[in-house]
């Protein structure tokens, strides 16, 4: 694959389209995923801000804002870094929490409480609660590393305008709360569409729709909006990106415990 | 009923500061203003023990904190200005003004510095915050030792591939703020917060200096620091002729120690201190676990169970017995074994609640939209088995507000110490809070 990923990207594709037919499911699903991630390497690091709002059943809403940066690992056994900051609630405005994500053992994560000045080290392998109670939950949000599934295809099928490869995913990480993942990526860019996240019982739990896909530095695709919503409360939340800005220079030194404590 | 009328004034100040908020939109003012308006009512559940206290049950007061930040040169350059400001009727001591911070910060390139008035946390236990030693602790604020007042300071961090090394420069002492003759939570000997005796001939213009290295090794995170100078927690002495006790502050060295261990569901904690200085060597620790359960009830509410054991072994009770309730008998009443001691201001101790003590309580947290907190538990002196209950709760309301409810209880607090004094204090407080 490293002789591939020399070759091209565009030229890998189609070597890919036309290796398929020999392929088991699973092979197929793991290429899907595999193409997929190589086509995003390269994005280095970015800086970007999230407005969430979140719908309750009777429709009331409320919301958060929050910027994210993030630094992008380039070797396959280590998962990137990043740092959320909060600035709404007005209650929880500085409040930042930084994740050196891994691969399959759990992440590291360092939560920053601003009234106290106070770094806490927090554990993470609560990865299917909540964030912030919005209706992601924290194993939605961190990076998707190919490694992190197992993978099977299951077909092709029209996506609105697009046709999609739809692949179910398995979470080979620990305390998951998902047995299974179905998604929808589409054929011409790899970009996912569409997830549907299936709970312990294996009974449909979330759908998350992936809109206003927007290309940056030639290549990296970003949706801005990600709606999710949950299939068995009626809850959601809309998840919009804005002012993403990639390669501003963030190194190691912009992930740390002493970053952290000043950040604003 | 004192609530109702700063209530009224919350009101109006509320007007002026979204007046603040205003201002921030249309970028009149520089860089960033936020901060946080509150009205606090503090219930007690029995009468006042001493004469000079107020009868007042329910203490409204005020708290106002903004905060200005601006920053320069893409963050490497920022001002931080946050000012304090507690209004309370019933006690003039408590009734003050502070500068949290008031500082400058440079970002170099593999160090940074911050100088001028600025607030540092070091720690990991969460019933006693014991090697935390930068800043003095505002107590008139609450019981928990977790206010704090700036500490001016330069303060150098240098982060490197072995670790973040911190040194600080401390000019300038800030005593320990204590209630008032007419305030609640005192001792029955009111503690001459102005009037304090040092050690060092220097007195506030004392210049400290401290030291840290913190490391994380895989789930181990672990701090080493060093402190040299004033104590942030004074011993009392009697002051025979005037009936008050005068706070001391010795010169002190402090090492100390912090690890956690950070597991699946379990955290491991572990804060410890040596201390020289204070008459005799001091040592203390605070050791214990959370354990969380995630998701309980299948849903999405996580409820952590938080033991904590507490050694000191610091003694401050031996003198006090000669007391009753850290009160000074008619001279008839002492036992003459206790004359002498008591005779030229007698050493009373250094007020730590935690000689041999354990803590236990939970943590619930639902994960809900309104960012729900709440923390229940209850330390308890192994020894004399006199306990203290605690509750905090909080709730956003909207997106602006968030309503905060603590309990305190003092349940059969030894007559053998000077906590003996807060027994009848125990107290509901409500505080509802506006964010800007």
């Amino acid at each position: 694959m490293r002789a591939c990923l020399a070759v091209g990207v565009l030229f890998c594709a189609v070597f890919l389209a036309t290796a398929v037919p020999a392929e088991t499911p699973e092979e197929k699903g793991q290429e899907i995923a595999e193409e997929a991630d190589r086509r995003d390497l390269g994005w280095g690091d970015f800086r970007g801000n999230m407005k969430m709002v979140l719908k309750n059943q009777q429709g009331q809403v409320s919301e958060r804002q929050l910027r994210m940066q993030g630094l992008e690992n380039p070797s396959s056994d280590e998962g990137d870094k990043s740092m959320v900051i909060f600035d709404e609630p007005r209650d929880v405005k500085g409040t930042a929490l930084m994740t050196y994500t891994h691969i399959l053992v759990p992440d590291d994560q360092w939560l920053f409480l601003p009234a106290l000045k106070r770094v806490k080290r927090i554990s993470s392998s609560n990865k299917s609660g909540p964030f912030v109670g919005s209706e992601f939950a924290y194993e939605d949000l961190t990076s998707q590393e190919v490694e992190k599934y197992s993978y099977k295809w299951q077909r092709e099928e029209p996506c609105g305008s697009l046709t999609c490869f739809v692949v179910e995913r398995y979470p080979l990480y620990e305390n998951s709360g998902y047995t299974r993942q179905t998604v929808w990526i589409d054929r011409d860019e790899y970009r996912p569409q569409k997830v549907e996240y299936y709970d312990r019982k294996n009974e449909l739990l979330k759908t998350l729709t992936l809109t206003d896909y927007k290309k940056y530095l030639a290549k990296h695709w970003r949706a801005h909006t990600l709606t999710m919503v949950n299939e068995q409360t009626g809850k959601s939340t809309t998840l919009s990106w804005s002012g993403y800005e990639f390669k501003v220079g963030l190194t190691d030194e912009d992930f740390t415990e002493t970053t952290l404590k000043r950040m604003r | 009923m004192a609530g109702g009328w700063w209530l009224f004034l919350f009101v109006l100040l509320l007007g002026a500061s979204t007046e603040v908020g205003a201002q921030q939109r249309n970028d009149s003012i520089p860089g960033e203003i936020s901060g946080f308006i509150a009205a606090e009512s503090r219930v007690f559940l029995a009468d006042e023990q001493f004469p000079d206290q107020l009868r007042w049950s329910n203490v409204g007061s005020f708290v106002l904190q903004p905060e200005w930040y601006y920053e320069w040169s893409g963050g490497d350059d920022a001002v931080l200005f946050v000012p304090f400001f507690h209004a309370d009727p019933t006690d003039e001591k408590r009734t003050h003004f502070d500068l949290r911070e008031l500082n400058y910060l440079h970002v170099g390139n593999g160090w940074e510095v911050r100088a001028g008035f600025a607030k540092v946390f070091w720690g990991v236990a969460e019933s006693n915050h014991l090697v935390d030693i930068i800043n003095q602790t505002d107590g008139v604020e609450d019981v928990d030792r977790e206010d704090k007042l700036g500490q001016p300071m330069i303060h150098l961090t240098v982060p490197s591939s072995w670790g973040a090394f911190e040194l600080f420069t401390l000019p300038g002492f800030r005593h320990r703020t204590f209630p008032g003759k007419r305030g609640r939570l005192r001792t029955e000997l009111v503690i001459a917060q102005d009037d304090p005796e040092f050690d060092s001939s220097l007195g506030h213009a004392h210049v400290d200096f401290a030291g840290r290295w913190s490391e994380t090794f895989g789930a181990w995170n672990v701090a080493l620091s060093h402190f040299y100078g004033t104590s942030r927690d004074p011993r009392l002495f009697l002051d025979l002729i005037r009936q008050r006790l005068i706070p001391r502050y010795d010169i002190i060295n402090q090492t100390g120690l912090e690890v956690q261990y950070t597991g699946d569901n379990i955290l491991l904690k572990l804060e410890a201190f040596g201390r020289d200085g204070q008459s005799t060597y001091r040592g203390a620790f605070v050791a214990g676990f959370e354990y969380t359960f995630y998701g309980v009830f299948d849903t999405a509410a996580d409820i952590g169970w938080l033991v904590e054991g507490h050694y000191d072994s610091f003694d401050p009770d031996i003198p006090v017995k000669c007391l009753r309730s850290g009160t000074l008998p008619p001279p008839d009443q002492i036992p003459p074994n206790c004359f002498n001691q008591l005779q030229g201001a007698g050493f009373l101790g250094t007020p730590s609640p935690f000689e041999h003590d354990v803590f236990t309580g939970f943590r619930l947290t639902p994960n809900d939209e309104q960012t729900t907190e709440l923390l229940a538990g209850v330390i308890i002196d192994a020894i004399d088995t006199s306990r203290f209950w605690n509750v905090e709760a909080s709730r956003r309301i909207g997106s602006h507000w968030r309503l905060s409810a603590d309990l305190r209880i003092f349940d059969h607090l030894s007559n053998d110490t000077l906590f003996a004094a807060i027994n009848k204090d125990d107290f509901f407080q409500v505080s509802l809070a506006y964010y800007f």
